[in-house]
């Protein structure tokens, strides 16, 4: 039969067994669409608190301070003038820089305020040193040689307070993974119960393509095409909205910088610029999802036919 | 081969029947002491007052419903064995017709006679003629664009007719297939099924339509009635 002749060319059954379209569907999607916008959220934000406790961290693992009390005994200079010069020719050291009284006095200005005459203060001097690289035998050595030649300075490695950014850095990321997981789960069983429910709406096809020689695996692959079309749909939205969001927060977050208090925001989270990786990674969550969504309907259809005859 | 045989040549037969019974859940037997044998290429009508059982005697030997006490083979295998693959590859070997037709109202008439051989992973221009010519010879040439919704009931009943023989079944199950039509096409149905029997399938036809099994009056008949089998024999077609 010569079926080009034929005026039904255009036949084809290429249509999805499991009917797309459908209320149910379209809720779905909309479910994924807002679970993968804060799950991107969520992973865009601990990337970007990531990235800026990363910047905090190098900034101050690598200096250390020296401060001298004034003993009231001693030339306070001296003492300074010695203990920075000790600093200055211990390994590791790239820069030791002696803040001034004037410098010293400044620093306590936001707690004492201005105008006040700290001349008959013992304010402490204090000296910042620029390590290399945070290395522990550098600064046992810096503590070794200012112990013998200015034994008042006593040197602060910041340690407290470093391991304080981590555990932090630490619980906010950890926070972030546990909301994500938090997430993926909720939506995950927002599909499961959507393929029960399609299940239970399209037991009649199920029974047809049982009765016309299907196989299990078979029709879970048409329930995992539909939900997957579904699902990517739904990720692709809000993945395109997660984008969208941090696109606008890098122009505002500029735009802020310059305002008051945009220091203090661009110190927590940076610019607020996720980069070329985390936009990657959205689009890696969004195909995940809808993967994810894919796969979760046919296991779940799978372990259904099961139970059927 | 007659089909007391049966018990003799249990290998020779596409399906049979033995002391199988049916009970749904603690109540009564609805089906008790069923023993028969389906041979290839022959051609029986299924009968009995309506509800007697002949729709839930189908769902038995298409092994929908497990029976709870007896044996069913099913092209010489224990059903009661069957793996799950093992099941779906014997369904491809049996064609269905259902009362109610059950075509699937998403899909085009074409798409649903087509379903059985897309279900088995044939590429659809390996197919496509095949279908094509079925649909005309069943006088659905002009309606394979059509959804079911859309069809008559006569319609609606040879699309699931088609459905049912177009992966070329060994044995078809048809369950009251003329019960929508008026006795024209009835009659054309039946010689349907005649000229399919002819070409080597099995037929077993449910129905409660005396006038029509008359007119096929040499016809083996399954008769079941208060929960048993009877069964006359008739000429061997």
């Amino acid at each position: 039969m010569n079926l080009e002749s034929l005026p039904d060319s255009g036949l084809s059954s290429h249509m999805p067994l499991v009917p797309a379209g459908s209320i149910a569907g379209r809720a779905l999607s909309i479910v994924v669409a807002i679970m993968t916008f804060l799950a991107c959220l969520t992973a865009g934000g601990a990337m970007l608190m990531g990235e800026a406790s990363q910047n905090w961290r190098a900034d101050v693992s690598r200096d250390v301070t020296i401060q001298i009390k004034p003993d009231g005994v001693g030339d306070i200079e001296a003492l300074v003038a010695k203990a920075a010069q000790v600093a200055q020719t211990s390994p590791g050291v790239v820069q030791a820089r002696a803040y001034s009284r004037a410098e010293s006095e400044k620093l306590l200005e936001p707690w004492l305020g201005n105008g006040l005459d700290l001349g008959q203060l013992p304010v402490p001097r204090m000296i910042v040193v620029k390590m290399k690289a945070r290395d522990a035998a550098d600064i046992e050595a810096l503590r070794n040689a200012l112990a013998g030649e200015a034994p008042q300075a006593v040197l602060d490695d910041h340690r407290l307070w470093l391991t304080r950014l981590d555990i932090m850095a630490n619980a906010i990321v950890a926070f972030a993974v546990a909301l994500f997981v938090l997430m993926i789960s909720a939506m995950a069983m927002a599909v499961g119960f959507a393929t029960r429910g399609a299940m239970a709406g399209n037991r009649e096809t199920i029974e047809v393509l049982h009765f016309v020689g299907a196989a299990d695996s078979y029709i879970a692959r048409q329930f995992q095409s539909h939900f997957q079309r579904l699902g990517f749909r739904g990720a692709f939205f809000g993945g395109f909205g997660a984008a969208l969001f941090f696109a606008i927060a890098a122009v505002l977050s500029a735009w802020w910088r310059n305002s008051l208090g945009g220091d203090e925001i661009a110190a927590l989270f940076g610019a607020f610029a996720l980069g070329a990786s985390g936009y990657f990674v959205i689009l890696i969550l969004c195909a995940g999802i809808g993967l994810l969504t894919g796969m979760t309907s046919r296991v779940i259809v799978t372990q259904q036919l099961r139970r059927l005859l | 081969m007659p089909w007391a045989n049966w018990l003799a040549f249990p290998g020779g037969f596409l399906l049979s029947f033995e002391n199988v019974g049916l009970r749904y859940g603690i109540g009564p037997e609805v089906l008790r002491e069923l023993t028969f044998a389906i041979a290839p290429q022959s051609f029986q009508f299924l009968t009995g007052p309506s509800g007697a059982g002949k729709t839930t005697m189908l769902r038995l030997m298409l092994l929908a419903l497990r029976p709870t006490s007896g044996v069913v083979r099913i092209f010489g295998q224990d059903a009661a064995t069957l793996e799950k693959d093992e099941l779906t590859n014997l369904r491809r070997r049996i064609g269905v017709v259902f009362q109610e037709f059950r075509l699937l109202d998403h899909l085009t008439t074409y798409e649903n006679v087509a379903l059985p051989l897309r279900v088995m992973g044939r590429d659809e221009s390996a197919y496509r003629a095949e279908v094509v010519e079925l649909l005309r010879w069943v006088d659905l040439g002009d309606r394979m664009n059509a959804l079911p919704p859309v069809l008559s009931g006569g319609e609606k009943q040879r699309a699931a007719i088609a459905r049912a023989l177009i992966a070329r079944p060994e044995l078809l199950l048809a369950d009251e297939p003329t019960g929508n039509v008026d006795p024209t096409l009835a009659r054309r149905l039946m010689r349907l099924f005649v000229e399919l029997h002819k070409f080597g399938t099995a037929v077993v036809i449910a129905t409660h339509d005396l006038t029509l099994m008359d007119q096929f009056g040499d016809s083996r008949r399954l008769v079941v009635g208060d929960g048993r089998l009877k069964i006359f024999p008739g000429e061997a077609r």
